[in-house]
């Protein structure tokens, strides 16, 4: 990195514990928002002539804090400020200042105030792409067009969506205190399943939208391997570090140049990223040890089996029916029952494997008519024993559930490959 | 002498670079890698995964205790190394100066190295294990 390309990178690792320490002192997410920016700028003109600090996230803290305090006073001449004692411990050489604070953060549980920062973005009241907006502009620092734009709405409508979640965040007064083991569980709980959210909202984003979305799955797991310097012996949390990076290491494999969505089975796996797929079983590999295992630690399981699998028809579907059988137990969902259909529609033979899925479900028809993946399934299982009407009428549902032109696209190729099925078979007839 | 390149940086700032960033960092080291092996001063190269993916065997207790993390809990990481073939020490600090200017910031530590086998692993790339 040459010149002050260094600088962006810095700022940008060195925020969410910037913002979490600010926000313990500041008690305020605008005001740390702030005070952080302020610090930014600073540093902006700073930091090309005098090289980084040897704390980044420590200098950030200590110039943000006093920039707050200095807003403080200019905007409320006479509002108490928080916590003079601390301000007045900083010292006047910087370098002991920036020593002295860093040592003090270490100290202080910075590991429970970042997940305390990471933790507000996931109020149970704040809808889906609330968490995920939120989670974005405050922890990571995206500018509000760019989530703006990752999310269809105007720049407007998502500054005032974001205003309406940090005020609801604010009223939720999630303490300050250092957690007790159980709060702290539910709190990674809820982090780990706000960050597969931000993921998923990058990875389910069609070829088209994927420009603007795919940062959120870089983002998501630069924030989990975040979460797991701080908590390196969850297994959970390495479990969904592993199932981020083995997703995303197909990213460059998931849609042809015209941008229609590939399936696992079609996908070059030569594309398939060998640095993350390499990193994702790693961890897959420690979270293992812990024999305790979770939901994110089957599904990493899951992809792991796909990516060890040199070719499509080399994959180990039995043990995928056995990985999606226990993640049936441990989270009963009908979605789960469906994956495992597909498993075990390859993993037994050419006609009893899709009758079985077809059994298996046949019990989901009413929780899952409105989904798009359900009909596109039960249209492959019938089309496989020879259905063809049957598995049109589901392709056809399937269409029109379909949330993107690439979803349609790929279950339309199905639909044609019915007709030149039956094209064939006509001739044949003939 | 065999000196030891011993690579040090703060792991999250790593982490935060671009794609592109990354890959441009990795190209102007290559270039410098590029010129030390045309010139039979480089031995392996080595980058390491995030220290995220490390375990510590600790053996100073029976029995010795796994740690998920790396050894030291430190604001810059161990996150790869070089050994070099070199006449001395200022030899070695010009390799240094040359890697430092392809990628700034962080720090290397420069160790003379007392034992070394060669050993008998194959290169190994990332893109190269698809096959």
């Amino acid at each position: 990195m040459s010149g002050i390309e260094w600088i962006a990178p810095a700022l940008k690792a060195a925020r969410p514990k910037a913002m979490a320490a600010l926000l313990r002192y500041f008690r305020d997410l605008d005001t740390a928002e702030e005070a952080f920016q302020e610090a930014c700028l600073r540093a902006l003109a700073h930091w090309p002539r005098q090289g980084p600090p040897r704390d980044t996230a420590a200098w950030l803290i200590l110039v943000g804090r006093n920039a707050g305090v200095d807003a403080l006073r200019r905007r409320r001449r006479d509002a108490p400020l928080p916590d003079e004692a601390a301000l007045s411990e900083v010292g006047a050489d910087r370098d002991d200042a920036e020593a002295d604070l860093a040592e003090r953060l270490d100290a202080s549980h910075y590991r429970d105030d970042i997940l305390r920062l990471l933790f507000v973005c996931c109020h149970p009241d704040l809808p889906r792409t609330g968490q995920i907006a939120l989670a974005l502009r405050v922890v990571s620092g995206v500018p509000t067009a760019r989530i703006a734009r990752a999310f269809l709405v105007s720049e407007a409508a998502m500054e005032q969506r974001l205003t309406r979640a940090k005020a609801r965040v604010a009223r939720a007064a999630v303490p300050f205190e250092a957690p007790g083991g159980p709060e702290r569980e539910a709190r990674l709980a809820a982090v780990a399943a706000m960050l597969y959210l931000v993921f998923n909202e990058g990875y389910s984003a069609a070829f088209d939208a994927a420009g603007d979305r795919s940062p959120l799955c870089d983002e998501a797991i630069r924030l989990a391997r975040l979460l797991l310097r701080l908590f390196p012996a969850e297994p959970e949390i390495l479990g969904l570090t592993a199932l981020m990076l083995l997703q995303h290491a197909r990213a460059a494999a998931r849609f042809d140049p015209h941008g229609a969505a590939i399936l696992l089975e079609a996908q070059d796996r030569t594309r398939w990223d060998r640095a993350l797929i390499g990193e994702g079983l790693a961890l897959l590999d420690k979270a293992m040890r812990h024999n305790r295992a979770g939901p994110y630690q089957i599904q990493a399981a899951v992809a792991a089996l796909h990516a060890r699998a040199a070719r499509a028809d080399a994959t180990d579907w039995a043990q995928i029916d056995h990985l999606y059988a226990t993640l049936e137990r441990m989270q009963p969902s009908p979605v789960v029952t469906l994956n495992r259909a597909v498993a075990v529609s390859k993993a037994r033979g050419p006609i009893e494997g899709p009758a079985e899925a077809l059994a298996l479900i046949a019990p989901l028809e009413a929780a899952l008519s409105a989904y798009f993946y359900f009909h596109g399934a039960r249209g492959a299982f019938l089309k496989a024993l020879g259905r063809r009407a049957e598995a049109r009428v589901a392709f056809d549902r399937a269409i029109a559930l379909a949330g993107s032109a690439a979803e349609a696209a790929f279950i339309r190729a199905q639909l044609d490959a019915l007709a030149e099925g039956e094209a064939g078979a006509d001739r044949a007839n003939a | 002498m065999l000196y030891a390149i011993l690579c040090y940086h703060d792991e999250a700032a790593v982490c935060a670079w671009s794609r592109e960033q990354d890959e441009a960092v990795m190209a102007r080291l290559g270039a410098v890698q590029e010129r030390l092996a045309a010139d039979g001063t480089l031995g392996p190269v080595v980058r390491l995964m995030p220290t995220t993916a490390a375990t510590t065997l600790r053996k100073d207790v029976e029995p010795p205790l796994v740690i998920d993390g790396p050894f030291a809990e430190t604001k810059e990481q161990l996150l790869g190394f070089y050994l070099v073939e070199v006449a001395g020490l200022e030899a070695a600090l010009a390799i240094a100066r040359a890697l430092g200017a392809a990628n700034p910031g962080g720090a290397y530590e420069l160790r003379p190295v007392g034992h070394f086998h060669p050993g008998a692993l194959p290169e190994r790339r990332p893109a190269s294990e698809a096959s």
